[in-house]
């Protein structure tokens, strides 16, 4: 049956074709589509597939490995940063290896359209022994999510599977087919396979090692990794997931006279690469993220081959590729010159109007004037658009949780005040933990916990924080009367400035709390029932 | 039979729902498509944009290459000349003529209005206008997706029957405005180029 999926949406439906019994992530662009997929599904809700979100992608990441523990199949989903955040948990699997099948899903930005930073994940694959498995289209999305579970379940280990923007985001027709059943429940015929005590991980490590030559064979055997003879041989071209895709629209019907090596799964299949180095005396190495293959065969030395790709800027060193892009590094004429009108003004992304975090920020501008600048660290989230005209309200973005435990290095350092600013769901994701550092350490902090009742970015996921948050610091130790909670409403600008203003004056742990529901998640309630009355 | 469109906006403008109306009469057709989308920061106010290619024969990028787009359609006339660069020598521009001001270096209309009346092949509508005449000030898009039908290589009638399906869920009256919209938008179109 042929569907117009998403790339993250065929993953998600691979994903339940191959009979996970839960899908586990924290949402992050591009990967949400694809727990938000299985959450819509008749067919998840049917199999009673777990669905709901994690508290970070570290604590889904954990969860999808109990479940492999107990022999039925999982699947991981997060960005390219939440692997940061989840790696304790992803290089150690990789040593226990699977018992269901265990796939760990990484949706990389590159050009960063919605990311701090570009980095690739397949090297955590490499990193971590793990294969990784690469799709160039949304039905390579779907088929090789259901031969990643497959895999996972033959050699015993995690399967990383990673896709970019482009792919997540881009829809086209998906054949699909029957689903497998779910897995029973069984447990690990290793006992020990998941204690790594030193001297049971030094075995499981050699076990790793040992399975390397296998894993190797079945990528060179693999139908997602094809080599394309071609005429000719004065250029080879080793492309990698979409990076494929480029290259073929520059083509007539896909027809290119130079040999081709796809690569699609990894580690890399080197008799394939030996082939297509002996038969062409010059390479160009396509791929989509950093430079991983092109590094590895140009080694340290760099003087075997005649090798171009993004190392000698043939192809750009950053950013995302494209068609265009492609042409140019294959001698082509392309159109490179990007010359929009001037009358075009930039419109970059900003706080939705009656946003809270507008009201959150008059009052905490107006508060903190006084100190002067550069007091104010942010996290990740709609309020990081606070670091934009009008309202240049913040001066840090770093990482999920960032905010309190920078506020507290600087307050540490004797900056006075510093202010932290962190949503609801980045707070109960990783800033709980900063929090503790500060109470026990009595610092001088103020955490504003922007409280808008969702995860606002990636489009209203449920959080975690929801009803929870007064009680959550109390817990931790911060003193009732420096909870504040404030209506973030034009009308109580004065007051919530007065309040903002008073602890920052405090010495000690302040946590102001800003509740207001997102005007997002609040037009889309409104709307529902009216919707249903149609 | 090949066609790459480029459907710009501002995020939340809806321009989605005129992909998943093409996207629905290609797919019934047995076209190739493959629609890239934008999701995350870029939708909150931000430009947005979406390419959709259709064929007869397999396509391989999700992005279409410069210069190669037979068609932009635009829900908003300042976005309608950023993806110029996009846009073949022989392709054509169908856009609304309603401004989304959201910023406030936003360009003098009157100016704005003179750039779009220079481009060789466009469509300029008024969709806002026409959608709200017509009784429902929401299918503005349904009015714009008209009047590039023209552009389609499509038969009209599997447009109106896609927009039937879509809308279905909504009820006929729902269904009838939509249709209606759609057909004052193509009328447009075809009128000025008569």
């Amino acid at each position: 049956m042929q569907k117009l999926l998403l790339g993250d949406e065929a993953i998600a439906q691979g994903a339940l074709d191959a009979g996970i019994s839960g899908v586990y992530a924290y949402p992050g662009t591009p990967s949400t589509e694809i727990t938000e997929y299985i959450q819509h599904s008749a067919q998840a809700a049917e199999g009673n597939v777990h669905r709901q979100w994690s508290a970070n992608e570290k604590t889904a990441m954990e969860a999808a490995v109990g479940m492999s523990y107990a022999g039925k199949r999982a699947l991981v989903c997060m960005k390219h940063v939440g692997m940061n955040v989840a790696a304790d948990s992803f290089m150690n699997v990789a040593i226990t290896g699977a018992n269901g099948g265990l796939v760990i899903l990484a949706a990389d930005d590159p050009s960063m359209h919605s990311s701090q930073n570009e980095q690739d994940s397949r090297y955590f694959g490499k990193f971590a022994f793990t294969p990784v498995f690469e799709p160039a289209t949304q039905q390579e999305a779907y088929d090789m999510t259901r031969a990643a579970f497959d895999f996972s379940e033959k050699y015993g280990v995690p399967v990383l599977m990673r896709v970019t923007t482009r792919l997540a985001h881009s829809r086209s027709g998906v054949k699909t087919f029957e689903a497998r059943k779910q897995n029973e429940l069984h447990l690990p015929k290793n006992p020990k396979q998941f204690i790594l005590l030193p001297a049971i991980a030094r075995k499981q490590y050699a076990q790793l090692l040992e399975k390397q030559p296998a894993i190797i064979n079945a990528s060179e055997n693999s139908p997602f990794n094809q080599y394309f003879d071609g005429e000719d041989k004065s250029l080879g071209i080793i492309a990698s997931g979409i990076g494929f895709n480029y290259l073929m629209e520059n083509y007539k019907d896909g027809k290119c006279p130079h040999p081709v090596l796809k690569i699609s799964q990894y580690p890399l299949p080197i008799s394939l690469i030996r082939k297509l180095t002996q038969e062409c005396s010059r390479i160009l190495v396509i791929e989509e993220g950093y430079p991983l293959i092109e590094e590895q065969l140009r080694g340290l030395l760099d003087n075997t081959l005649k090798i171009n790709g993004r190392l000698d800027n043939v192809l750009p060193r950053m950013g995302e590729l494209n068609p265009n892009l492609v042409a140019k590094a294959l001698g082509m004429d392309a159109m490179m010159d990007v010359c929009i009108p001037d009358i075009v003004a930039a419109r970059p992304p900003a706080l939705c109007v009656g946003c809270p975090h507008i009201d959150s920020y008059n009052a905490l501008n107006e508060a903190i004037a006084k100190y002067g600048q550069g007091r104010v660290f942010s996290d990740i989230g709609c309020y990081t658009l606070g670091a934009l005209p009008p309202y240049n309200a913040i001066y840090t973005c770093v990482d999920m949780g960032a905010s309190i435990t920078m506020a507290k290095g600087a307050a540490d350092a004797g900056l006075k005040p510093t202010v932290a600013v962190i949503g609801d769901s980045t707070f109960t994701h990783s800033g709980m933990t900063s929090l503790l550092d500060c109470v026990i350490e009595k610092t001088n902090i103020t955490v504003m916990i922007l409280d808008n009742s969702t995860t606002g970015m990636t489009g209203g996921q449920d959080s975690h924080a929801f009803g929870r948050l007064e009680n959550i610091c109390l817990g931790l130790g911060v003193e009732k009367e420096h909870i504040r909670i404030l209506k973030p409403l034009k009308p109580q600008h004065a007051v919530n400035t007065q309040i903002i203003a008073q602890e920052l004056e405090y010495n000690g742990v302040s946590v102001i709390i800003p509740t207001r529901e997102c005007i997002q998640t609040m037009a889309r309630r409104m709307k529902a029932p009216k919707q249903a009355q149609d | 039979m090949k066609t790459d469109i480029i459907l710009a906006g501002v995020g939340g403008q809806g321009i989605l729902s005129i992909a998943t109306v093409i996207g629905n009469a290609a797919v019934r057709q047995g076209l190739y498509l493959k629609q890239a989308e934008v999701h995350g920061m870029s939708q909150r106010g931000g430009d947005v944009q979406s390419n959709l290619r259709l064929s007869d024969s397999l396509i391989y990028s999700d992005l279409i290459p410069y210069g190669k787009a037979d068609l932009v359609i635009s829900i908003e006339p300042m976005e309608s000349l950023r993806y110029l660069p996009m846009l073949s020598p022989t392709g054509w521009v169908v856009t609304n003529t309603t401004p989304f001001i959201n910023i406030p270096n936003y360009p003098k209309e009157d100016v704005l209005m003179q750039t779009i009346d220079k481009l060789p092949r466009k469509i300029a509508i008024d969709a806002d206008k026409i959608a709200k005449e017509a009784g429902s000030a929401r299918s503005a898009n349904m009015v714009i997706l008209g009047a590039a039908t023209p552009f389609l290589n499509m038969d009209f009638s599997e447009i109106e029957r896609s927009v039937a399906e879509i809308f279905g869920k909504k009820g006929e009256n729902i269904v009838n405005l939509n249709l209606k919209c759609l057909q004052l938008g193509r009328e447009f179109a075809i009128n000025i180029n008569k």
